[in-house]
């Protein structure tokens, strides 16, 4: 097992927006977590990458044991290095380049020398069908364009996984496409992922097994082929169907 | 520099025609000038870059919210703000010595200028740095940044070319409020034009032309502050 995350809880003033999650991620699993709004999926995203503090829980990584409330900065950057994080609105660096928004991490998180930073970042940026843009700015990119950069960010630390919070939800419908293609191509290659999303075409047919949440709780975990045909709760029967209307 | 109208005796000079008077301030524009090259620009040089330091330094604290020295900033900017540049200059030139504490009227200046500029421009670049999305301060980190290298290469940068027009719009008032530094006997431009005034008695005349220097100066620096926001805006892309 890479990932096993235990029993995260995390509490905002007076509500409890995770009540105990539970999961195990496979080395080349790709794992949609899937719920109605406001379930939880981003909290618990964030927990797990530690841009929210869990009020208690415990990550597994490759063998390495973390208490989430406790964690020092030090076992935290540590994870993070093997991570990488996928925002539902990009958030690249407004005053870097394309090709900056990708080397930055290198050079001045894991201390690589200009040439060698250019040389991986040229070739994320390929992967994601970027490469002809190193020097433009985002504002000058399309959301998609955007998004697309924001992966090979990503993708640039080989990162044992990446988690990625609705990463087209910010898109004009036009330009999901482009982004879901790039995120297909990586689940083929073998890339761990954690796909926080309400795309449910893409979860059917990209992911392996899916984490279905709500209210702060787990309401099924397994393989998706089973989730989709023979939902057990009769919450995740409602949820699909309830997806399935509104496409219609 | 010898100025031959400053030896003529008052008498005189209160006959003063029409052409005399384009004399007068025609031999005062070097001296003017001179003092303004020499003492106001440097000045406001000087304590803008104090002022710029302050206030970079006051909005970080806030802006990462250091808990005592928070409050110890905002007790600054409140005293700063709520009281008058000038009031300040008296109180530190003429008021503190009688607690033993003396400096000359040069360093008073400079420092009471760029503590009280520095308290406005504090403002600014606390907007400026709230300005930056926290989205990006999250990127940072996930990409193995740590705080500092999040501030230096991407909240700051950001955060300045926000904040450049506030920032030049202080360096302006700045420029014409060291003209205040006459008051605590400070010899800059605005002092000279009323030396020269007590001994020729032409309040108009060389008023309205120290006016039209400091109007020079300032509309030098916004030409400048243009040409910057030009450079600027390039740097990080235009919207297409
Ligand atoms: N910083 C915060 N402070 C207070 N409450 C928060 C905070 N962040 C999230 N919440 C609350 O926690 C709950 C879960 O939010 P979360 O964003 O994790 O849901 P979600 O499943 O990602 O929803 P969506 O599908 O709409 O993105 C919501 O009720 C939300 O209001
Ligand atoms: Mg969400």
């Amino acid at each position: 097992m890479m990932l096993k995350i235990r029993d995260v809880h995390k509490r905002f003033e007076n509500t409890d927006v995770l009540k105990g999650i539970d999961l195990d991620v496979e080395k080349g699993d790709v794992v949609a977590i899937l719920g109605p709004s406001g379930s939880g999926k981003t909290t618990f995203l964030r927990c797990v990458n530690f841009l929210e503090r869990a009020d208690k829980g415990t990550i597994n990584f490759d063998g390495i044991t973390v208490d989430m409330p406790t964690a020092t900065k030090q076992m935290i950057h540590t994870l993070r290095k093997k991570t990488a994080f996928v925002f539902q609105n990009y958030n690249l660096f407004q005053n870097k380049t394309v090709l900056q928004n990708v080397t930055l991490g290198l050079t001045a998180g894991l201390h690589m020398n200009k040439a060698e930073a250019r040389d991986i970042a040229e070739d994320a940026l390929r992967r994601v069908g970027m490469a002809d843009k190193l020097t433009s700015y985002p504002v000058q990119l399309s959301g998609g364009q955007q998004q697309r950069v924001a992966i090979a960010r990503g993708l640039a630390s080989s990162p044992e996984i990446i988690y990625f919070d609705e990463p087209t939800s910010a898109l004009d419908p036009e330009l999901i496409g482009e982004v879901l293609a790039v995120m297909r191509r990586l689940a083929e290659e073998g890339m761990t992922m954690l796909v926080v999303t309400h795309e449910m075409e893409f979860a059917r047919s990209v992911s392996s097994r899916v984490l279905f949440m709500e209210g702060g709780y787990v309401i099924e975990s397994g393989p998706t082929a089973e989730f989709f045909q023979h939902p057990k709760t009769q919450r995740s029967q409602e949820f699909i169907h309830s997806l399935l209307s509104a496409r219609e | 520099m010898a100025l031959p109208f400053l030896s003529i005796p008052a008498n005189i000079i209160t006959n003063i025609t029409e052409s005399r008077l384009f004399g007068i301030l025609w031999e005062s524009l070097p001296r003017l000038l001179s003092y303004g090259i020499r003492v106001t620009v440097p000045l406001t040089i000087v304590s803008f870059i104090l002022a710029l330091l302050i206030s970079v330094v006051v909005a970080m604290i806030q802006y990462a919210d250091v808990k005592i020295l928070r409050q110890i900033c905002r007790f600054y900017i409140w005293v700063i703000r709520g009281t008058p540049l000038l009031v300040q200059l008296y109180l530190v030139f003429y008021g503190l010595p009688s607690v033993g504490i003396t400096l000359d009227a040069l360093p008073t200046a400079i420092l009471v200028f760029g503590f009280n500029e520095g308290a406005y421009m504090a403002e600014t670049m606390r907007g400026a740095l709230q300005s930056v999305s926290v989205g990006q301060v999250e990127a940072g980190y996930c990409v193995g940044l740590n705080y500092i290298q999040i501030m230096w290469h991407i909240v700051l940068p950001q955060a300045f070319r926000t904040a450049f027009p506030a920032l030049s719009n202080s360096l302006i008032s700045m420029l014409k409020g060291t003209s205040m530094a006459a008051t605590i006997t400070v010899m800059e431009m605005f002092r000279q034009a009323q030396v020269i005034n007590g001994r020729v008695y032409e309040s108009l005349g060389l008023y309205t032309e120290v006016a039209l220097i400091y109007l020079l100066f300032c509309t030098l620096l916004t030409w400048l502050q243009h040409k910057g926001e030009k450079k600027l805006a390039s740097f990080g892309g235009t919207k297409k």
